[in-house]
């Protein structure tokens, strides 16, 4: 842009002005300055033409939506201080009318008199039966995602990609529905298998057996897998294939490859794929509430009917709660949160921590 | 130990595309050789089918018949991550693995092979980037990221990655393109040095260097675009560059090319 200082000598924006109607250019004009001799300047509107720089307008666009940003973010942050204050509000009083620890009492009586209740088992039982469900889904998941992008012929894997992705669309009642009334059945003889073999194995206690942890547990892991697997399948999918090749060219094989420049390449989206699946797990209510035994004990054997969790609970209780009852249950929500944020924080750790080869990676 | 490849017939298709046709040479074991040509012409299509990285892209496929020491690398009974154990390659573009610090890069391939004796690795590595003339710009600080080098230091990481594990035949895709007159003599003299005991081929766009550093110079071209690419001339590169049999070779390395 602009008049080049030679050619532009007897044309330039300090010469004669000659004004003319046409609008050339800056650059052609010059052009036709020096070749006809003519000289002729540009009229002003050339994009590089004379004159000051212009100023910087003081309302427009880039500041309308500077400002439509702010104001989402603040009404992000004011919504949540307002939903923070009602859930405190409401949980408070249940908590001081509470005659038990609310901490280890093993039990939820909030709508008797004296109240009673307790958090420990629900918050044990969210805990246990999240890990149990990602233990079980995350290889599998894992797996099926490195099939997907790397094994499978192409059209295959697209295809069963799809498959999946509408696995996650799946209601999570029907996931409910189905553990309790079909699953039930085959998880009973698989812990009756368990106990029989390795019952000296406290986890795989006596019975009765059907509305179990381990139930709840599997019913999860059918629920995250797809969220696990169609995250990953991104991730793997990114790994540049430059890397790939390299790790080839070294003499790996196709596992060796995918060890030395997949896995470590998606290791930051897979953790972020098993927290987001962990995230769903420990929500998860109305599947839970159909499939737990909802009971209030503290106990590893999961093989038993019984277990609980924070959100089963709130789906199971609440129609039957009164004041102090609905206090307690959003308590326990609260305890849910704080739970869910400690995972993601330390998600956010350990992603953190290799942030120096992540960063480079990406 | 050093290799002799042979090339019959060889031919390498990307799906349809016919990249290079029947492409016949032999490269002696302990010589460096040229691979020279106009850009597009599939010379770094022919270098990856000697090792056979040519099929894994997809749709890729090669044909006719590459022998090293007279075996077939493309035969059903040949396990392929022999063979490129055996030929080693450094890439057009540098590759070093991004989640890898800059010890690990080198000495990834080592580990793949089963060494986990910190001594060894340790002493390979220093000896690796010594030869790719990198130990001095990146000794101290071996723990940090391979892909926080430069452009031109991650070239010669990848060069001494390639070369920790000592493989029979290094194949270098423009290993100096993006490296400074003093790093490029460097990697000449590993070449010269890497010739006493294995066998070499260099892609190159820079005619000097072919004539400095190799024996024999391959000139590959095409007819125009779409055509596939084929080999023109072959012969020690003192004759290539002094006096070439083939009017198109000698347009090409005096510069009257297109
Ligand atoms: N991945 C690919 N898919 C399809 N065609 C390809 C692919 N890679 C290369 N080609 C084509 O094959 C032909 C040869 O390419 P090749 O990379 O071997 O050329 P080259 O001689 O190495 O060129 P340069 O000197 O620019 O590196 C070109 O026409 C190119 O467009
Ligand atoms: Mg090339």
């Amino acid at each position: 842009m602009g008049e080049t200082p030679h050619r532009s000598a007897h044309a330039g924006t300090g010469g004669t002005r000659v004004t003319s109607g046409h609008d050339w250019p800056a650059g052609a004009s010059a052009r036709f300055a020096e070749t006809s001799g003519n000289p002729r300047t540009p009229t002003g509107n050339g994009l590089g033409g004379g004159g000051g720089l212009p100023r910087a307008r003081a309302f427009g666009a880039e500041r309308a939506f500077r400002g439509l940003t702010v104001a989402a973010g603040a009404a992000v942050l004011v919504i949540i201080a307002a939903i923070a204050v009602f859930l405190i509000a409401k949980a408070v009083p249940a908590l001081q009318a509470n005659t038990e620890d609310f901490w280890t009492f093993e039990g939820w009586f909030p709508n008797d008199n004296p109240p009673k209740f307790g958090i420990g088992a629900l918050a044990f039982g969210t805990v246990l039966t999240a890990l149990l469900a990602l233990l079980v889904a995350v290889p599998v998941a894992l797996g099926i995602a490195l099939y997907l992008t790397h094994y499978a012929p192409r059209r295959i894997g697209t295809g069963l990609g799809f498959v999946i992705d509408l696995l996650a669309a799946v209601p999570s009642v029907v996931f409910g529905l189905w553990g309790r009334d079909y699953l039930v059945g085959p998880v009973t003889d698989l812990s009756t298998w368990l106990n029989r073999y390795f019952g000296w194995i406290p986890i795989f206690g006596d019975g009765p057996y059907g509305n179990s942890i381990l139930l709840g547990s599997l019913v999860l892991a059918i629920m995250v897998l797809p969220i696990i697997t169609s995250l990953s399948r991104e991730v793997f999918l990114q790994t540049p294939t430059a890397n790939e090749e390299a790790a080839l060219a070294l003499g790996a094989t196709r596992w060796e490859m995918l060890r030395t420049a997949v896995l470590p390449y998606g290791r930051p989206g897979i953790i972020a794929a098993v927290m987001l699946g962990l995230g769903r797990a420990l929500g998860e209510t109305i599947a839970l509430a159909l499939t737990l035994g909802s009971t209030y004990a503290i106990s590893f054997n999961v093989l038993t009917s019984g277990g609980n969790t924070i959100a089963a609970n709130i789906a199971n209780r609440f129609a039957e709660a009164n004041d102090t009852g609905r206090g307690a249950l959003i308590a326990s929500g609260l305890v849910l949160f704080a739970i869910t944020l400690i995972v993601n924080i330390t998600a956010r750790a350990i992603i953190y921590r290799r942030r120096e080869f992540t960063e480079s990676a990406a | 130990m050093a290799k002799r490849i042979e090339a019959t017939n060889v031919s390498a298709y990307y799906g349809a595309f016919k990249a290079i046709e029947n492409i016949n040479l032999t490269v002696e074991p302990k010589t460096v050789t040229a691979l020279i040509g106009p850009s597009g012409c599939g010379k770094s299509t022919f270098l990856r089918s000697i090792n056979r990285m040519h099929e894994v892209l997809p749709g890729a496929r090669v044909e006719g018949s590459l022998t090293i020491d007279n075996q077939d690398i493309y035969d059903r009974d040949v396990d392929v991550t022999a063979v490129r154990r055996m030929i080693g390659m450094v890439f057009q573009r540098p590759n070093p693995f991004p989640t890898m610090s800059i010890f690990e890069n080198v000495v990834a391939g080592l580990r793949l092979n089963g060494v986990r004796k910190k001594s060894i690795l340790e002493e390979t590595a220093e000896k690796a980037l010594r030869s790719a003339n990198l130990w001095d710009e990146v000794k101290d600080r071996l723990g940090k990221p391979g892909a926080g080098l430069s452009g031109g230091q991650q070239q010669r990481l990848c060069i001494a990655r390639t070369i920790a594990v000592e493989p029979q035949v290094v194949l270098m895709d423009e290993p100096c393109s993006a490296l400074d007159p003093i790093s490029t003599l460097a990697i000449e003299d590993l070449m010269f040095q890497l010739k006493d005991k294995f066998t070499i081929i260099i892609v190159t766009h820079n005619m000097q260097q072919a004539a400095r550093v190799s024996d024999r110079t391959a000139f590959f071209s095409i007819e125009k675009t779409g055509d596939p690419g084929r080999l023109i001339e072959y012969d020690n590169t003192q004759k290539i560059f002094s006096n070439p049999s083939v009017k198109k070779t000698e347009d090409y390395i005096t510069g009257r090319f297109g």
